[in-house]
């Protein structure tokens, strides 16, 4: 690991007691293995990402963990019991599923009161609930309607008060907005975070969108092939990336393979053949001339046109020099593709501070890229 | 040419009204013009309706064959086993299709096919064939009573031919693939994921079946209903070949009224009230239908 100096603290809210423990679960499905080996802590309050291509065994560690399938090895325990066998009507666990599922012939309030119907709630009770439910999501006014007559939208919300009436102790969401148009998407994102705060119920997410899951969770594990590559806090996700694959799967990172030239208590150089040294400010374990590879985000360089840019003393370290060979202009901020002089292509963004930059950078424009020796992550393959 | 989209759209909605015009409405009006006649000895063996009598028209409508329908206890009995019988087969066709129709909809895919060609196998054979070999297989000394003799559970053999329990089975048996395809077309359908939503929720299998699946499957139920009572009620080779005497059928009746009195007017009345009688409640599912549909 690389010692590293400030980790940030875990968002606020979030327990440290565990309510959910997977053990060494894995999943097989004839030949296929979907889940392979994963042990996992959840905690009380936690909102929890499980972040992942297609076919990474996220939605199967899901389904496990709602009963709809059985785990072919390991065991998961809820608030300590061993739930791997009890089928998912007896499990303290309620799940929103991605098509919402809501049943077509009963109408808003039948929906969200079918769950407490099942548990005998009185009648009374249940209404009550049932109307605090769909309060909490913004449809008090809509309990008579049938869900065809809803939006996308609407119904998401239901399929969410649908599962939140019961009060499980853990709450499972199957990429809940996958089926949003893009606005409404990150208006429910913030919506969903916060009725999580304010019910304080376990939640936890499968989704493919790196966005979302940044977005919304205390925590995320990313999967890869069956496996749990790295779990930690959004910060910890991005700013230091565990790997390779967990530094190009969230996010855009710009990789260096070299070899370890110098280490030092306050920097260590890695030689980039053809490019120059990249230093960190930061001891790395290994010895000289070990292979590495190195990784840089776009927004933690600096950019700017080779007879504008910052005065070099001394050898060049932390700066290279390339051409722009294309821009994307996000209107918040630009994506410049720099062509380096070894012909591989980085990608630098600048935020657009100003409506008009005095110094604008065109296609084609000879660049300085440069960084500080805090901004580099070292990335294990 | 903004009209000619209009006119094809109207020419498309045109159509189905033509078919349904030529084979339904014109026979049905042929058919109420025979009740309202009076049989005679002549070919066909009604009277005109229509008469010239000079340079007068003159229309004889005649409702006494609708009051002898209505006056005969004869008629209305075979109406009454008629419908009786096509409710229970209804009723019995739903309890065995059903579970067949789910079964085969819950199948793995590349099982479905051949589980519903067996369904739909027996129609390679002829219906009037079918309906011949069982009563080989239940006349006294046939194959079920021969097994039943040998295996020592009775005696002498059952009568079971010539009952109503044989056409009974029969339209039961040969109406089963009827109820089967539209459940199954119904059951297959069904987004699982509802299933587990109910499941999810705390409900047992039971109670998701009870209050999601079959709640679901109504419209395959009624589609299946109707498919079997309506022919059942009309039936007459299943109780012509395997009823008895007795067994008094509207179908059957219709056909004697037909071919053996050579009444065309009682028989075209007998069909007309059958016709009516029918097509109330399929109206009044169809409009339950329409209202329920988003």
């Amino acid at each position: 690991m690389t010692a590293n100096p400030s980790r940030p603290a875990p968002k606020p809210g979030a327990g440290t007691d565990v309510l959910v423990r997977v053990q060494g679960v894995s999943k097989f499905f004839g030949d296929v293995t979907a889940v392979d080996g994963v042990s996992l802590d959840i905690r009380r309050g936690e909102f929890f990402s499980l972040l992942g291509g297609s076919g990474c065994g996220k939605t199967t560690l899901l389904r496990m963990l709602a009963g709809f399938e059985i785990p072919s090895e390991g065991s998961i325990l809820i608030d300590g019991v061993d739930v791997a066998r009890v089928p998912p009507y007896e499990r303290p666990v309620n799940m929103m599923f991605q098509s919402y599922a809501l049943f077509p012939h009963m109408t808003v309030e039948g929906n969200v009161s079918f769950g407490l119907e099942q548990e005998g709630v009185a009648k009374p009770e249940r209404r009550r609930r049932v109307a605090e439910a769909l309060e909490l999501v913004q449809l008090g006014a809509y309990g008579k309607r049938r869900p065809h007559q809803l939006s996308g939208g609407q119904r998401q919300r239901v399929a969410l008060a649908r599962a939140l009436v019961k009060r499980p102790k853990l709450l499972l969401l199957d990429e809940p907005l996958a089926a949003l148009d893009r606005k409404l998407r990150e208006r429910t994102q913030f919506e969903l975070a916060s009725i999580q705060e304010e019910v304080g119920i376990t939640f936890v997410m499968v989704t493919h969108d790196q966005e979302e899951a940044m977005t919304m969770s205390t925590r995320l594990a990313v999967m890869h092939a069956g496996r749990i590559v790295q779990v930690g806090t959004p910060t910890e996700i991005y700013e230091f990336p565990a790997n390779r694959l967990v530094g190009e799967f969230i996010g855009t990172i710009n990789v260096f393979e070299g070899h370890l030239a110098s280490v030092g208590a306050g920097a260590s150089d890695i030689e980039v053949a053809g490019l120059g040294a990249i230093r960190l400010d930061h001891a790395i374990e290994g010895g000289v001339g070990a292979p590495l590879a190195v990784g840089i985000r776009p927004e933690k360089m600096r950019i700017a046109r080779a007879d504008a840019a910052e005065p070099v003393d001394g050898p060049a370290v932390n700066r290279l020099e390339g051409t722009i060979e294309d821009i994307a202009y996000l209107g918040d901020l630009s994506i410049f593709h720099v062509r380096l002089a070894d012909g591989r292509r980085i990608s630098v963004s600048r935020t657009n501070i100003t409506r008009r930059r005095d110094d604008p950078l065109t296609w084609e424009d000879p660049v300085v890229v440069q960084w500080d020796a805090a901004v580099p992550v070292v990335l294990h393959a | 040419m903004p009209g000619s989209a209009t006119i094809g759209r109207r020419l498309a909605i045109l159509l189905p009204f033509l078919w349904l015009a030529l084979f339904f409405a014109v026979p049905f009006i042929f058919v109420v013009k025979i009740s309202l006649s009076e049989a005679a000895f002549s070919i066909p063996p009604v009277t005109d309706l229509f008469a010239m009598d000079g340079g007068l028209l003159t229309i004889r409508l005649n409702f006494d064959n609708y009051g002898l329908v209505l006056g005969d206890s004869l008629y209305l009995t075979a109406l009454l086993t008629s419908l009786r019988l096509a409710f229970t087969s209804t009723l019995l066709c739903l309890l065995i299709g059903y579970p067949m129709a789910y079964a085969i909809a819950r199948a793995e895919p590349g099982m479905r096919m051949p589980l519903l060609l067996l369904v739909i196998l027996p129609f390679w054979t002829s219906f009037l064939i079918r309906v011949y070999a069982w009563m080989t297989l239940l006349q006294d000394q046939g194959m079920i009573n021969s097994i039943l003799i040998w295996t020592g559970i009775i005696d002498s053999p059952l009568r079971i031919l010539n009952t109503d329990i044989a056409v009974q089975l029969g339209i039961v048996y040969s109406y089963l693939p009827f109820m089967i395809l539209p459940l199954y077309a119904t059951l297959e359908r069904l987004d699982k994921d509802l299933l587990e939503a109910a499941a999810d929720l705390g409900a047992r299998p039971w109670t998701a079946f009870l209050r999601v699946t079959l709640p679901l499957s109504l419209p395959g139920i009624a589609a299946g209903s109707l498919l079997v009572f309506i022919p059942a009620a009309g039936e007459f080779v299943i109780p012509e070949l395997l009823g008895g005497p007795d067994t008094l059928m509207i179908g059957k009746i219709l056909w004697q009224e037909f071919f053996n009195n050579r009444d065309w007017p009682v028989a075209a009345a007998l069909a007309t009230m059958l016709l009516v009688l029918l097509a109330g409640p399929i109206l009044l599912l169809e409009r339950t239908q329409a209202e329920d549909k988003p």
